[in-house]
């Protein structure tokens, strides 16, 4: 379970979360929901603690993030997968070697034909052919690339996927496709996922539950259900702006 | 009248901030990356390939210039050496040049470009696409897979390679000189040996070591910093070049008076 209360992250004169307070229960998939530019990716990072919150408090599975050394931090994260927005694959190796990096067991590590044979299933769990394992991310798409920062994110076999924009900067049938992808990988590898997006309609796909963080807080978390019959006037806006009017009718 | 005087008061203020903030940061990530030794087998094949690419692809560059040093010292010398000055003083002037100075200082400026911008450059561009706060997310330390590698890599090839410039610049000196001067092989090696001092060789490694050292570790510090993109890139790239500089210039004079002073 993800525990936020209070978390608050100024940078310079900006105050970027204000008291964020946000509850991700084990086995669900939330997803915070927000205009660009609001902190949604600032409070993924400070849930993994690469970014360190000014104030708040965070706890993953029991343990206060905010508190720990390094070492434990990274014996904290070792159970969180992270899909970066753009990928963040290390260009200068392989895809398979992208995907070693995700096995977060030093013995597992080691041995070469376990990281064959997990980079295998990974990639065949995001739809990738196996033999994209022997290229490089720059012969990859954008599609390609998100994929396989997916694979690398599931390796280790976490218990938690934290996806910052997953289907940003897509067209629609890539978006649909990692849209497929984050609601596979909760049904068959029964993780905790928090899913960042300004896309509503991918969120409603997705979702379990949703969160609206704007001006620095949560204005509203609930069911689709309960987003879809708010009456306050931002999540209105924010439902329209991708619904339109009819927005109460969607569900 | 009083404008002027506190805009300068401003600068100043700024400027001693700013260097106070990178003196801070900076300590933190030298003690950052020193933590990452504990992980050898992490960082001893990343060191070997890093130290391998850098020193062959360096190599070029660093003969170009120490040749193009002992060239121009022996051709200076034929224009100064006139009538009382004995031939064979040359010797001993090209070598000690070379070894004391030259080398150590030339080389580390050159891989201060060469090497300092790739080092900011990379690990600048890792920085702005998240690929090192992937590595941190995956529970892996970024000090021992990026930094400490780079650091050792150019801890050994850098010293080295100062020491075959030192030879090159010296070879290249005594053949350029018998085209300007008079000086026969024997003159020139009498000249060579009569002030030669085992300390002076001690002198050029130890030099180009803290060179070394300054140069990597400034430029990795401050492609860990960038910010903002390619033009976070660009500058930091720049800053890294310019700072290895002035500190690979400043280590020289203080390394003298620590090391030569009488």
């Amino acid at each position: 379970m993800i525990v936020c209360r209070g978390v608050a992250k100024r940078f310079g004169a900006q105050a970027v979360l204000d008291g964020v307070d946000f509850d991700v229960r084990d086995g669900e998939t939330v997803c915070l929901l927000g205009p660009s530019g609001t902190g949604k990716s600032v409070m993924l990072k400070t849930i993994i603690g690469l970014i360190k919150a000014d104030a708040g408090s965070i706890v993953v599975d029991g343990r206060e993030v905010t508190t720990l050394s390094f070492k434990e931090l990274s014996a904290v994260r070792r159970r969180i997968g992270y899909v970066f927005q753009y990928g963040a694959l290390f260009d200068s190796i392989s895809v398979l070697e992208n995907i070693r990096l995700g096995i977060t067991d030093e013995a597992l590590f080691k041995d070469l034909g376990y990281v064959r044979q997990r980079a295998r299933e990974c990639l065949e769990l995001v739809n990738l052919d196996p033999d994209v394992a022997r290229k490089f991310p720059a012969e990859l798409s954008g599609g390609m690339k998100k994929r396989v920062g997916i694979a690398r994110a599931i390796a280790g076999k976490p218990k938690y996927l934290l996806w910052d924009e997953p289907t940003s900067g897509l067209d629609p049938i890539n978006a649909d496709i990692i849209d497929a992808l984050v609601k596979r990988m909760d049904r068959e590898l029964d993780t905790t996922s928090v899913v960042v997006t300004h896309d509503v309609r991918g969120a409603f796909r997705v979702a379990d539950r949703l969160a609206l963080l704007m001006n620095g807080r949560i204005i509203m978390q609930g069911t689709q259900e309960a987003f879809l019959a708010s009456d306050l006037p931002e999540v209105r806006a924010f439902l329209e702006r991708d619904f339109g009017a009819t927005a109460t009718h969607v569900a | 009248m009083t404008a002027p005087t506190l805009d300068i008061r401003r600068i100043a203020g700024r400027a001693s901030i700013t260097s106070a903030t990178h003196a801070g940061r900076f300590a933190r990530f030298l003690a950052m990356s020193a933590k990452g030794l504990a992980e050898p087998r992490i960082w001893v094949p990343r060191a070997w390939e890093e130290a391998y690419r850098v020193g062959i692809g360096s190599l070029g560059i660093v003969l170009l210039i120490s040749a193009f040093a002992g060239a121009v010292t022996a051709l200076q010398a034929g224009y100064q050496f006139t009538g009382s000055i004995p031939y064979y003083v040359v010797g001993t002037l090209i070598v000690s040049s070379i070894v004391l100075e030259l080398g150590p200082v030339l080389t580390a400026l050159v891989l201060a470009g060469r090497v300092g911008a790739r080092y900011a450059a990379e690990l600048g561009t890792m920085r702005v696409t998240e690929q090192i706060d992937a590595l941190e997310s995956l529970g892996r330390a970024p000090s021992s897979h990026l930094v400490v590698p780079r650091v050792l890599a150019g801890l050994v090839v850098i010293p080295a390679l100062t020491m075959v410039a030192n030879a090159v610049g010296i070879l290249a000196g005594w053949a350029s000189v018998r085209l300007v001067l008079p000086v026969s092989d024997i003159d020139f090696v009498y000249g060579a040996q009569i002030y030669w001092r085992p300390w002076d060789a001690w002198y050029s490694l130890i030099k180009a070591v803290a060179f070394s050292l300054s140069n990597t570790t400034i430029s990795c510090y401050m492609g860990f910093s960038t910010e903002q993109g390619a033009e976070g890139v660009g500058r930091s790239t720049t800053t890294a070049v310019v700072a290895s500089s002035v500190t690979i210039l400043l280590l020289d004079v203080v390394l003298t008076k620590l090391l030569l002073s009488t």
